[in-house]
Parts: C-alpha cells; sequence; structure tokens
C-alpha cells in the first residue's frame, strides 16, 4: 500500500512524499522523534502518522491465518452465518419463497415501481412484521420509517397491524387449541409505539438523519429494520451536478449497508420508477441512475401483469430470478387471491 | 434545518474555523461532500472529519416521533384525525373519513367531466363552519384557465345548504372566503405560490386548489428536461408547502393521448416475452394522465374522473388506504353527487385507465340540468 491511500491529511501526505516516504516499508524502520525532526512537525503528530501506518500494514499482510488478519472472516464461517440469517416476513408466502424466507437482515435490498403498486404498503407490512415476536418466527424488533413524501397514513399501518394480530391469535388457536392462551397480548397501539418515525423534507435531512442512525440505532438496539420511502424523493430535483449526486448516493448506500451489518439489521429502500430510452424505445426503469443500480444488494421490481401485482427478483447474489404474484388487500400484503396455493402456516 | 450554519452548531473551535476559511457556511454544503473530499479540503485528518460530521448531522437530522404518538396528535389536534369530508358518502368511506391533509390529492379526467364542478363544491364545504362539515376558514384558489364561476358557486351553495346562503349576509361571508387568484404565466404563479407559503398560517388557510396544474406548465414554451426540471421544483415546493401546514391540497390535472413514447414495461419484461398480457386499448379515445411519472408519484391520492357508456364514475386509482373502487356519479344544480355509495372493485391497472366514452351526449344533457 502506497502513502496515498493512507487516511491521513493531505498537508501530511505532502509532507511525507516531499521527504520521500513513498511506501510503508519505508516507514517501518523509522523512530517517531527521526520523523518529527524530517518532516518537521511535532512529535505527537508524527507518532499518530506511524500508528496508522503501523495499523494499514498490519491487514496488508495476507496470512493464512485468518486472525491474523484485520477484519476478514473465512467463507466456511460466513456460510454459518448466512444460515443463521433472520427473515422479515411480506406477509405473502409466494412473495417470502422467492425471496428465500423474506427481507434479509445484514443486507440493503431495493424495492421499486410505478406508482399505485404498492411500495409504501409493502413498506409498513415489513415495518410491523419485523415486530412478531420470537414465539411466531418473527424477530420482535422495532422499525425505523423515514418517510421522504409523506406517503405513510398512520390508520393504514394501524389497520395492517390490527390485521397482523389477528393472524397471530388465528395461528395460535389452530395450534394450540387451547383457548385461553388465544390472547395476544398485543393491541395495534404497540406495534404503532414501535414505528420510530422520521420525516425528511430536503436531501440534506436525508443525509444527516442517515449519519445519525448509527448513534441512534445504538441507542436503540432492538431495531431491526430501516425502512426508507422513498429514497429517491429528494434527490430527483435540485441537483444540476450529476457527479456530486452520484458521489452522495454512493456514500448513503455504503453508509446504509455498513449499518446493516454492523447491527445485523434489514435496511429497505423504497425506489420510484421513471422512463429510460434504451435500444431505440421507452422502457421502464428504476430511477436515480445507472450508478445506483450497483450500490444496493438486492433490487426487487413490482410491476403489473395483467391484473396482478408482481415482483421480480432482478439483482441479488444469492436468489435466482424468479417473480411471484402478490396482492394489496385490506388486511395488508397478502398471496395473490388467483394462487392456488394455500396460506403456509408457519 | 438544511440551511443551518456552522457556526451555529456547536463544533471545536479548530474544525469550525477550518470549515469558515473554506467558505464552508451551511451545513448542506459540509453534508455534500464525501469524507475524503472534506479531508482534502479541509486538511485535516479522518477521525476529526467524522466527528464534525456526526455532530452536524446530529444538529441537522429531524426528531423522531411513534407511529402511536403521530397518530394521537393528529386526531387530538385535526379536524377528523386530519381528513376533510367530501360529502359524497361512499368515496369519504373509502379514504377512511375524506382528502387527507398535509399532502396532494389529484383529480384527473377529460374537459368538461365535471373536475372543476367538484373543486367547486370543495372550495364551498371547506368555507363552512364545522357543523355543516366544513373547516371553518379560507381557501385559495388558483383558477389558471378561468374556469371558476361565482354564480355557479353561490347555486350549488344555495342548493345544498340553503339555511346558510338564503340570508344575503351569511352567503357574503362565506364567498368571501373563498379567495380567486388568476396567474397568467408559469412565473406569476411561483411568485403567488412563494406569497401564500409565508402567509398561510396566520390567514386562516384551510385549503389550497390549483385548477390546473397541467395547463400551467403546457403553456410554457421550455420543452422536455428543462421542462421536467421546472415542474420538479414545483412538485417539491407544493408537497412542502401542503406538509407544513397540514392542509388539503387539491390539484387537477389534464389528459392526454397515449402515444408510442409512452412506456409501459421494464426491461426484464421485454426481454422474457412471457405471460404478459396487453391491456387491450382499444377503446375510441386511450388517454392516459398529463404531467408524467414524476407527477404521478408525488401525488398521494389520485382521483380519476372518466365517461363509461355514457355514465359518470369518480375513481380511487391510488391511495394509500383505499382499494380500487369506482363509484358513478353525475353533476345536479347543487354540485356533484354519487349515484351510488357503493363502488365497484376494479382489478389491476384498470383503475389507472381514464375513458371518454360517450361523453359529448352527457355533455349537453347536463348542460340542460345546469341551467
Amino acid at each position: 500500500m502506497e502513502i496515498w491511500r493512507l487516511p491521513i491529511s493531505a498537508s501530511q501526505r505532502g509532507k511525507l512524499i516531499s521527504a520521500g516516504y513513498t511506501s510503508l516499508s519505508s516507514l517501518s524502520s523509522i523512530s517517531s522523534s527521526d520523523l518529527a525532526r524530517e518532516l518537521k512537525v511535532s512529535e505527537t503528530e508524527a507518532m499518530d502518522i506511524l500508528k496508522v501506518a503501523l495499523h494499514s500494514r498490519g491487514a496488508e499482510t495476507s496470512n493464512a491465518s485468518c486472525s491474523i488478519v484485520d477484519g476478514a472472516q473465512s467463507a466456511w464461517d460466513m456460510l454459518h452465518d448466512e444460515e443463521s440469517l433472520m427473515h422479515i416476513t411480506t406477509s405473502s408466502a409466494d412473495l417470502d419463497n422467492i425471496l428465500g424466507g423474506g427481507i434479509h437482515c445484514k443486507e440493503v435490498t431495493e424495492i421499486g415501481g410505478v406508482p399505485g403498486i404498492g411500495k409504501t404498503q409493502l413498506g409498513i407490512q415489513i415495518a410491523i412484521n419485523v415486530q412478531i415476536p420470537h414465539d411466531f418466527g418473527g424477530l420482535g424488533g422495532k422499525a425505523i420509517y423515514i418517510d421522504t413524501e409523506g406517503s405513510f397514513m398512520v390508520e393504514r399501518a394501524f389497520q395492517i397491524a390490527e390485521a397482523c394480530i389477528e393472524d397471530m391469535s388465528e395461528y395460535n388457536r389452530f395450534l394450540r387449541k387451547d383457548f385461553q392462551e388465544c390472547k395476544i397480548n398485543m393491541k395495534p397501539e404497540d406495534i404503532l409505539e414501535n414505528i420510530f418515525y422520521f420525516r425528511i423534507c430536503s436531501y440534506t435531512e436525508q443525509i444527516a438523519l442517515i449519519n445519525y442512525l448509527d448513534k441512534f440505532i445504538s441507542e436503540h438496539k432492538d431495531v431491526k429494520v430501516v425502512v426508507v420511502d422513498s429514497v429517491t424523493f429528494h434527490f430527483r430535483q435540485d441537483f444540476d451536478d450529476m457527479a456530486l449526486r452520484t458521489r452522495v448516493l454512493t456514500g448513503m448506500a455504503l453508509k446504509l449497508m455498513n449499518l446493516a451489518k454492523k447491527f445485523s439489521l434489514a435496511v429497505v429502500l423504497l425506489n420510484q420508477a421513471t422512463i429510460k430510452h434504451t435500444e431505440g424505445s421507452f422502457q421502464l426503469a428504476l430511477a436515480l441512475g445507472d450508478s445506483w443500480s450497483h450500490t444496493c444488494t438486492n433490487r426487487i421490481v413490482l410491476y403489473w401483469n395483467g391484473n396482478e401485482r408482481y415482483a421480480y427478483i432482478d439483482k441479488s447474489p444469492s436468489l435466482r430470478s424468479a417473480s411471484a404474484a402478490y396482492s394489496v388487500t385490506v388486511r395488508g400484503i397478502r398471496n395473490s387471491s388467483s394462487s392456488c396455493k394455500r396460506i403456509k402456516m408457519m | 434545518m438544511a440551511n443551518k450554519l456552522i457556526s451555529e452548531i456547536p463544533l471545536p473551535k479548530s474544525i469550525a474555523n477550518v470549515f469558515a476559511a473554506r467558505n464552508i457556511s451551511t451545513a448542506k454544503e459540509a453534508l455534500s461532500l464525501t469524507e475524503f473530499e472534506l479531508m482534502e479540503l479541509l486538511d485535516v485528518g479522518l477521525t476529526e472529519v467524522r466527528s464534525a460530521l456526526s455532530q452536524i448531522s446530529e444538529i441537522v437530522a429531524p426528531p423522531y416521533q411513534t407511529a402511536l404518538s403521530l397518530m394521537e396528535q393528529r386526531f387530538q389536534k385535526e379536524h377528523l384525525g386530519g381528513h376533510f369530508p367530501t360529502g359524497l358518502k361512499g368515496l369519504d368511506a373509502a379514504l377512511c373519513g375524506g382528502i387527507p391533509f398535509g399532502v396532494l390529492t389529484e383529480l384527473v379526467g377529460p374537459a368538461g367531466i365535471g373536475k372543476t364542478q367538484l373543486c367547486l363544491k370543495l372550495s364551498l364545504l371547506a368555507s363552512l363552519p364545522t357543523n355543516y362539515g366544513g373547516l371553518d376558514g379560507r381557501v385559495i384558489y388558483i383558477d389558471v384557465e378561468s374556469k371558476f364561476s361565482s354564480r355557479r358557486l353561490l347555486e350549488i351553495g344555495l342548493r345544498s345548504f340553503p339555511e346558510i346562503f338564503q340570508m344575503k349576509a351569511m352567503a357574503q361571508e362565506m364567498a368571501g372566503r373563498i379567495l380567486v387568484l388568476r396567474p397568467t404565466s408559469l412565473s406569476e404563479f411561483t411568485q403567488s405560490l412563494e406569497q401564500i407559503k409565508v402567509s398561510l398560517l396566520q390567514n386562516q388557510v384551510k385549503m389550497l386548489v390549483i385548477d390546473s396544474m397541467a395547463a400551467l406548465v403546457s403553456g410554457e414554451h421550455e420543452q422536455g428536461i428543462r421542462r421536467q426540471q421546472t415542474l420538479s421544483w414545483h412538485i417539491s415546493f407544493i408537497k412542502s408547502l401542503a406538509e407544513f401546514s397540514r392542509i388539503p391540497v387539491v390539484v387537477t390535472n389534464q389528459v392526454r393521448s397515449h402515444n408510442h413514447d409512452d412506456a409501459s414495461r421494464y426491461s426484464f419484461q421485454v426481454q422474457s416475452r412471457d405471460v404478459t398480457m396487453e391491456i387491450p386499448m382499444r377503446y375510441d379515445s386511450h388517454l392516459i394522465a398529463a404531467l408524467g411519472i414524476h407527477w404521478a408519484h408525488a401525488v398521494t391520492t389520485r382521483l380519476v374522473l372518466e365517461a363509461k357508456s355514457g355514465q359518470r364514475f369518480i375513481k380511487v386509482a391510488k391511495s394509500p388506504i383505499s382499494p380500487p373502487l369506482a363509484f358513478p356519479f353525475h353533476i345536479t344544480s347543487s354540485g356533484i353527487s354519487l349515484l351510488s355509495d357503493y363502488g365497484m372493485e376494479l382489478m389491476g391497472p384498470e383503475i389507472n385507465a381514464i375513458h371518454c366514452q360517450g361523453h359529448n351526449e352527457i355533455i349537453n344533457f347536463g348542460m340542460e340540468g345546469l341551467q
């Protein structure tokens, strides 16, 4: 690794290079007082530079034993992690099937579609389903709902929460057949209390909030999903410099990915559809451009197929491309009524 | 919040000075740069940049609310939990009380279908006292195509609420609450909007009607990308206006014919060519809403007014709470009324289609009734 890539300030870097230190190995055998003299900086500053260089160098040396390499994990260990991955159900068994169980934790999932297809509905359903207790196969966690457009309708969330509790009671009754145990102590108000709602009015607030989430989630460790509805709105206008927009969006996506991994939660980003001119014709595509489409781990497109709503896995590291039908009902997202499969009991 | 000055944020003096020296004075400028860009610009280390950014972010980020407290707040402070009843019972039931506060509701349909009639009725209702189902406040009506008829407004008032409107003083009071603006260009409209935003709360304005949005934009000479950008600004502004004032905003939109430029499929659909069934759009007028897909995303509720086989329908095409229902309606001397409070549920994207069949007959017939 060269000096260029060290996370030190530009002037420190400049001084190192003009003093002749262009590679890390050249720094390995010098003491901090000598370095301070050569660079004409204070000794504490020289010590900091050496510390940074040592740390970076340590990460460089590739070694068979993983414990020496900082932050690496062997594929075998990762397999164990992947198998114990938690999912958040979407309440539609068909949709859960193609998703490999549901929305994955520790990953960023982008969901996009035309207006009225059900993005916000799915977002609200996920914010509620994350709260399903462990006894019913859920995560028992809380949700953060970041609303950039004002689409979150609290009465609808109440409606879906009510239906979720009814379904759990139904399941309880079916399985336990003990009418005493039927009563779930959850009320829709309790579910609404576990949704942290933020309303964003500009892209600056959006960036600031995503920066702040690290601290917020450290203080509220039971948050298991972050839903952003929609990630697009504030970035579709107000940006004359497209390159800046790409940099800001990429930075945001990286922070969200770090959040997902650090706190083992799911991040769901809702995106809008736009019209793109490709291959000589106009087609629908998700907004925010080509560079953005690389940043999210998973991408699901919601679309109309005849009279049905369908979800298509456009991009995923582990799932195959597949579509499934779903429907938006008064109780929330459910299997499409034309599907002849019965709803699977958990 | 976005324009918060760096000088107002409690940062360590050294870093605050550096920000000032490099001419980064607002939080917006600081947050628009990546960490590495800031390191380069300010000539400080990564940890200092990170700590400064996290302090700025914490101050600029909006506060949170639990969904429960949001609901309680709405039901305590706002009329019917944040809904404005239209008086059309079936529609109000579907929309969970009425037109929602704080977001955009769009009325779209072909010419002469009844959009302005509905706007007049809603304006009148909003001016009425709360015991008559109104919002007891002023209404700002932006009339782009000069379709506002005060005579018609008073006729609707007289027929629907005779006890109020028969008294001249009361009629004057109610009609006096509806303020009509007639901007002749988009820039005039923009200026009016900015003025409105400032005076909204002080002047007890309880509803904003823009009739019609499409006419404003189509009058401009810019085409393509430039037009999209101008519209984007207005969309954003009107949404934020609705949001912070928590009033219902009703916007009307026109229709245009479907041309081959309109996309309806994704690239993966084109490639797979499997079960995709084309909706047979073989009606005499295949119409779609004007203003594009960005606008369609920005409105929260879309009500489509159309004519099919000589009967008018009002359909809930997009709504966070209502299923896709269509209600038959007709226009009478007392405004608009539903012929049935039980809506027909429509499947699929059919709810978004806008029909115009047998329309001419209705207009002529309707006019006689209005005389």
